[in-house]
């Protein structure tokens, strides 16, 4: 049989860097098929040689028996390759036909597009209303419109990046219906994830590649979730367990917190309760943008909340600012890495200085004691295997998930009585994933609180006691998960009204 | 083609070789330009940078520009440094010297040890409540400090004018706007015999080594470093970002306004009109040049000191223009600047057909 795209001994380089190394494999008409590989093992280099914006240094590839190889996307997209991009390219005050006329090589707006839109719509579950301004929809919905702009193509080939990285469980089972769909009229689909359950969900094969090299092509239902992951980062995977479930008193809470919101595109907080207890691993979820920002800000101190809103071990911190609550042994990582956790252009041991609580010694009278501060960096990479060439090496120059390594670090090694983190895996490769999680869970098992708040529901599933949801400025109380949890989750994040 | 390529760490012997480089260069384009002008380029650069060197009065003067010159840029490399943007130590430099003056004329013909250590603090105060105004716009309703600073530089020389002009002016001066000559408990003490190199040129290098410590030792020297670089991370380390905008613009307003004070009662011996000379401005200079690091100032102040003398022997001696002092210093910010983007990056000449953008 004629494969739709057989790729032969693909190699690609950068400078000194091998992204690609002699990798094969072929994705058959009307098949879905995964890429999975960690963070830097040569995903998207292959994909932006299939798609024409890169050309590779070795190898070939056929399409549907011919040879292939397109100098530009312009002409992947002749062939009939088309690609859902992770971050999508809409214009949030143009109408869905407007946006998608936009991204077509040479058609004007017409009936027959409109038509057309609403064929697609329908034949795939893709309910979406041509006339509707982009701005005024979900993130799910946009994800259809970038998807019925590709089937406006009669794509053979469609490639999707992390499609589901910003979806409700209920709009990753829709999408997986118009996948199912689409490959069933003969559109082969080549899948890149992260997400091992969904991938073994819908995927009937999946190459696997690390450090640029093809490590196997298999069928993932045939694999167990672990042993894919540990093809993927070549270790084994420990099993999270929670040794030593052992909740206390309070340590933490938070007390009909209100704020509205300076910014004007910011989230309002509606009357926000919550209480931690000792031992406890707590999980806030929700789609971003529903007011995690600035909870967190709150939380963190960046921010000063109302009188009497935040209570800590029964003292009043609402006022305090963060260095002042680390002194009470409270500790944060923040979502965002560049620029708020870490300083960029500052090396990791100038970085330690973040977070200084007068336990750490590393500043005695306000004067620095930089060897304190060298060891305790050194500890910090060495205890959580942070990839680095020095001690003083810029933050920017590590790889997002050593970073985030060295930031989660920087706080474990103080003993947090209470650990407030933000997507403690965002875009981290599974390896490191799997560290942090495993750091998280034994602090709690310790008997210090940790306060997760993710957009990563599998995480908070996987390690929280206790979840709530955020929508839209509201905090629901915590999901009883023995009776249809995920259910609840599901209609919460979309922002049913809370029981 | 040539590209930029980031480098993957700093390249350590570029952060030597490219001030050196920088050197030549401005050199090369000094005498290119001069051969546009037609004038002998050996001799024209023998006059510009060897000649100030060669002779005790021009080298005393160098010393006795450096000063002030050092002085303001320690300041604006602290503020620089926390990304507050000082533009105006013009200003603060006038105002120090019109209170530190009227402090010494208060106390005039009254001997005693204690007038020039009082008209100095005044000074400072006077420069610190000066930056101050743009601190506290900036920190209450986030009004720009770039221009409220500038501003105030044109209202603080016009005030220096009216004082001359009024209540400051010499009674026994018929008239012409200018101060009492200080009386000699107010005037600085000179610490090379025969030139007018004075105490201020010690007190400067002894606080850009004050300052290194501070930055390089001090929590709040770091918050400094940080506020500039990342402000949110300054925020997550629990430092308060007002703070870092009040202490930055004291810091330079304070030392603006004694370098004022230590020119008016050094060089100069009385208030002017035209006392201020654009010092506050050049330092803006001098601090860049030193990539803002307080030791490499007393390096960079003394090069543009240099310009400045070479400057005027050029003017004399080969008739040109007086902006050739200002052309020579744009030129070396220019090139310190450019030949610093190689710290950081590699250039890469590649010839090859293959243009793929990735």
């Amino acid at each position: 049989m004629k494969y739709q795209l057989e790729l032969n001994g693909i190699s690609k380089s950068f400078g000194p860097v091998q992204a690609n190394n002699g990798i094969s494999f072929a994705i058959k008409p009307g098949s879905i098929h995964a890429l999975l590989g960690e963070n830097g093992a040569g995903k998207s280099t292959l994909v932006k040689i299939i798609y024409g914006s890169v050309g590779p240094d070795e190898g070939s590839m056929k399409w549907y028996g011919d040879s292939f190889s397109p100098n530009n996307p312009f002409e992947a997209r002749e062939k009939g390759v088309a690609m859902v991009f992770q971050h999508f390219s809409l214009f949030e005050s143009l109408t869905v036909a407007e946006n998608i006329v936009l991204g077509l090589d040479d058609v004007g707006l017409n009936d027959s597009i409109v038509n057309k839109i609403e064929k697609y719509s329908i034949q795939y579950g893709l309910s979406i209303n041509p006339h509707q301004v982009v701005g005024d929809l979900s993130v799910g919905q946009r994800q259809r419109v970038e998807i019925v702009r590709c089937l406006m193509q009669n794509p053979k080939l469609l490639i999707m990046d992390e499609p589901t990285s910003v979806l409700t469980p209920n709009e990753v089972t829709d999408l997986f219906v118009t996948l199912r769909k689409l490959a069933e009229d003969g559109c082969a689909i080549l899948y890149i994830s992260h997400k091992l359950e969904e991938v073994r969900q819908i995927c009937k094969h999946a190459t696997i590649l690390r450090e640029g090299k093809l490590i196997k092509n298999c069928n993932p239902q045939e694999h167990s979730k672990d042993e894919i992951a540990e093809m993927m980062i070549g270790k084994k995977i420990i099993k999270l367990t929670r040794k030593n479930i052992k909740h206390g008193e309070e340590i933490f809470s938070i007390n009909n917190l209100n704020l509205s919101s300076e910014d004007m595109f910011g989230v309002n907080l509606h009357d926000i309760n919550l209480s931690v207890r000792k031992g406890s691993i707590i999980g806030i979820a929700g789609v971003a943008g529903n007011g995690q920002d600035e909870l967190m800000r709150m939380l963190i101190g960046e921010d000063r909340a109302p009188h009497s809103t935040l209570i800590f071990k029964g003292k009043d911190i609402s006022k305090l600012n963060s260095h002042q609550r680390r002194q009470l042994s409270m500790f944060f990582v923040p979502e965002e890495r560049l620029g708020h956790g870490a300083v960029p252009n500052m090396g990791l041991d100038e970085n330690m200085l973040l977070s200084r609580p007068s336990s750490s010694r590393m500043t005695r009278n306000h004067i620095i004691d930089w060897n304190q501060v060298r060891r305790l960096a050194k500890d910090v990479i060495e205890t959580f295997n942070v990839l680095t060439p020095s001690v003083s090496a810029e933050a920017q120059s590590l790889s997002g998930g050593n970073l985030q390594k060295f930031m989660v670090g920087r706080e474990l090694i103080q003993s947090p009585e209470l650990l407030i983190i933000a997507q403690p895996t965002w875009g981290v490769d599974p390896g490191s994933a799997n560290k942090i999680h495993q750091a998280l869970t034994d602090l709690a098992d310790q008997g210090s609180s940790i306060l997760i708040i993710s957009q990563d529901l599998d995480e908070i599933l996987s390690l929280c006691e206790q979840v709530h949801v955020i929508n839209n400025g509201k905090l629901s109380p915590s999901v009883d998960m023995e009776s249809n949890g995920l259910e609840t989750i599901s209609q919460l994040m979309l922002g049913a009204s809370i029981q | 083609m040539i590209r930029l390529q980031t480098r993957t760490n700093n390249s350590n012997a570029m952060v030597f070789l490219s001030p050196i480089l920088a050197l030549t260069l401005t050199a090369l384009s000094t005498f290119f330009i001069f051969f546009l002008a037609g004038v002998d380029g050996f001799g024209a650069f023998y006059v510009l940078f060897i000649e100030p060197l060669s002779t005790k009065y021009n080298f005393s003067e160098m010393l006795v520009k450096a000063a002030p010159l050092m002085m303001i840029a320690l300041g604006l490399s602290v503020g620089f440094r926390a990304g507050v943007w000082n533009i105006g130590a013009e200003g603060q430099y006038t105002v120090g010297a019109i209170v530190g003056g009227a402090v010494g004329l208060y106390f005039y013909e009254v001997e005693g040890f204690w007038v020039l250590p009082l008209m100095s603090l005044a000074a400072i105060v006077g420069g610190m409540l000066y930056a101050g105004i743009a601190a506290f716009l900036r920190t209450k309703f986030q009004v720009n400090e770039i221009l409220v600073t500038l501003m105030l530089t044109y209202v603080a020389i016009l005030l220096l004018s009216a004082m001359v002009h009024g209540p400051l002016r010499d009674p026994d001066g018929f008239n012409f706007p200018e101060s009492r000559l200080f009386h000699d408990s107010a005037t600085l003490p000179i610490i090379w015999e025969g030139t007018r190199v004075h105490i201020g040129l010690a007190l400067a290098v002894i606080f850009s080594f004050l300052t290194y410590f501070w930055i390089k030792k001090h929590i709040s020297g770091v918050q400094i470093n940080i506020s500039g670089s990342a402000p949110r991370a300054a925020k997550f380390a629990g430092f308060d970002e007002n703070k870092a905008v009040w202490t930055s613009l004291l810091i330079s307003g304070g030392l603006a306004g004694l370098a004022g004070l230590l020119e008016a009662a050094g060089p100069v011996g009385q208030l002017v009109p035209h006392l201020p000379t654009g010092y506050g401005f050049t330092a803006i200079i001098v601090a860049f040049l030193a990539r803002l690091n307080p030791l490499g100032i007393i390096f960079s102040s003394l090069l543009i000191a240099l310009t400045y003398i070479g400057g005027e022997n050029a003017q004399i001696t080969y008739d040109l223009p007086s902006s050739i002092t200002s052309i020579f210093q744009g030129m070396l910010l220019f090139y310190f600047l450019a030949c610093d983007v190689m710290i950081r990056h590699k250039i890469i000449f590649s010839f090859s057909k293959n243009i793929n953008h990735e």
